[in-house]
């Protein structure tokens, strides 16, 4: 995926955008609609988070982790500015205005891979009650409240089932640090 | 850069990178974590997990091709204008982009003895900073849901610790506090709540409507 991107930020490769398009455009648009955008919204954003991806190629950069959680923070930001008409409060990660001794080394970006298979893993195997409240934080839009709402649990119980997952997962990917 | 010792919960920063955080909690958020190298790693980690969850979901087949014929009137962006180079000593990067002064030159509200306010746009929740002269006590909130508490000056101290700038606190609701500004410089604070702030104490509630509080 890195390639393909760096296809496009560098040659302006028509032919890599339609192979990211393909490989991306479906979870994206089914992101979208889980997010609650209709079918024919979901896919214009789909669509925009493509086209944004093509014009900000060349700000990717490799050691900021994966391309494909650079394009997740791109759809992310998308639909926090269409589908809740906020502004996105985090920045795309970039290679600019950090301090070098500040961010990842060349040998954490080797591992970007490696810590996404971890992530993975870990997330299938937490107990379904933890399971349930990272998703609909991450893919319902859900704020801890509406959680605990929609479940009919005390917001502490939301909160620690969410602090709960996270550990597990930083443990899996603690060596990888 | 001085030391950071009170970071957002877990959960906050997993809602921060899932995009599901209240806009105003957002703000306090985002202005930690550019002063917070510790917060950047952890949201790498749950960015990556937000990044995996999508990937997990089924595919949604998509009805048109790719917009090829769009992609000629796409420039290709430089480096995005981004706030880095705004923001002072005070006032971080994200910050910046809703205070375009100093901390001393914002309009400042009394509230009420050695207590002012200044009320922040956002779209969800209330946000505002505020200002607590030397030695006095923190008004105290009355606040259903999330609050976060982000020093941009001075002190405050209570039964959890002392917070400096760049701290951020992030109480349970549950937890009863009784934050006193530093005894000599006193504090200036970012304040978000998922609700109307309630200030108890200060002024009679029926002022309340005239002052937004």
């Amino acid at each position: 995926m890195a390639d393909l991107l760096r296809r496009v930020a560098e040659r302006r490769d028509v032919e890599a955008f339609r192979l990211l398009y393909a490989s991306f455009g479906p979870r994206l648009k089914s992101y979208m609609m889980r997010q609650g955008a209709n079918a024919d919204t979901a896919e214009e954003l789909a669509q925009e988070t493509l086209l944004t991806v093509w014009r900000k190629a060349p700000l990717y950069a490799e050691d900021k982790g994966s391309a494909s959680t650079w394009i997740y923070t791109i759809a992310r930001n998308l639909r926090i500015d269409r589908l809740r008409r906020e502004f996105a409060w985090q920045e795309l990660p970039q290679g600019h205005d950090e301090t070098p001794s500040d961010d990842p080394t060349p040998d954490e970006a080797v591992s970007t891979q490696e810590r996404q298979l971890r992530v993975r893993a870990a997330l299938a195997e937490l107990p379904p009650d933890q399971h349930e409240v990272v998703s609909l934080s991450y893919l319902d839009d859900l704020s801890h409240s509406e959680i605990a709402d929609k479940l009919g649990l005390p917001l502490g119980t939301v909160k620690s089932r969410m602090r709960l997952a996270y550990q597990k997962i930083k443990e899996r990917v603690a060596d990888l640090k | 850069m001085t030391k950071i010792s009170h970071h957002p919960d877990d959960a906050t920063l997993m809602s921060f990178a899932a995009g599901s955080l209240t806009e105003a909690l957002s703000v306090v958020v985002a202005s930690h974590v550019d002063r917070c190298q510790q917060c950047r790693r952890d949201l790498t980690l749950l960015t990556t997990l937000g990044d995996v969850l999508m990937q997990g979901l089924p595919a949604a087949p998509l009805d048109a091709a790719a917009p090829v014929m769009k992609l000629r009137r796409q420039e290709a962006d430089v480096a995005e204008p981004r706030p880095a180079a705004l923001g002072s000593k005070e006032i971080p990067p994200s910050l910046a982009r809703l205070i375009k002064s100093n901390l001393d030159d914002v309009p400042w509200r009394r509230l009420g003895i050695g207590v002012w306010h200044h009320r922040l746009p956002s779209a969800a929740g209330d946000l505002r900073l505020l200002k607590v002269a030397a030695g006095r006590r923190m008004p105290e909130h009355g606040h259903g849901g999330s609050e976060l508490t982000l020093l941009l000056r001075g002190a405050y101290a209570d039964e959890t610790g002392v917070y400096r700038a760049g701290d951020l606190a992030d109480l349970d609701d549950e937890i009863e506090h009784k934050p006193v500004a530093d005894p000599v410089a006193g504090c200036i604070c970012l304040i978000a709540s998922e609700k109307p702030a309630r200030f108890k104490g200060l002024i009679p509630r029926i002022v309340q409507p005239l002052t937004g509080m």
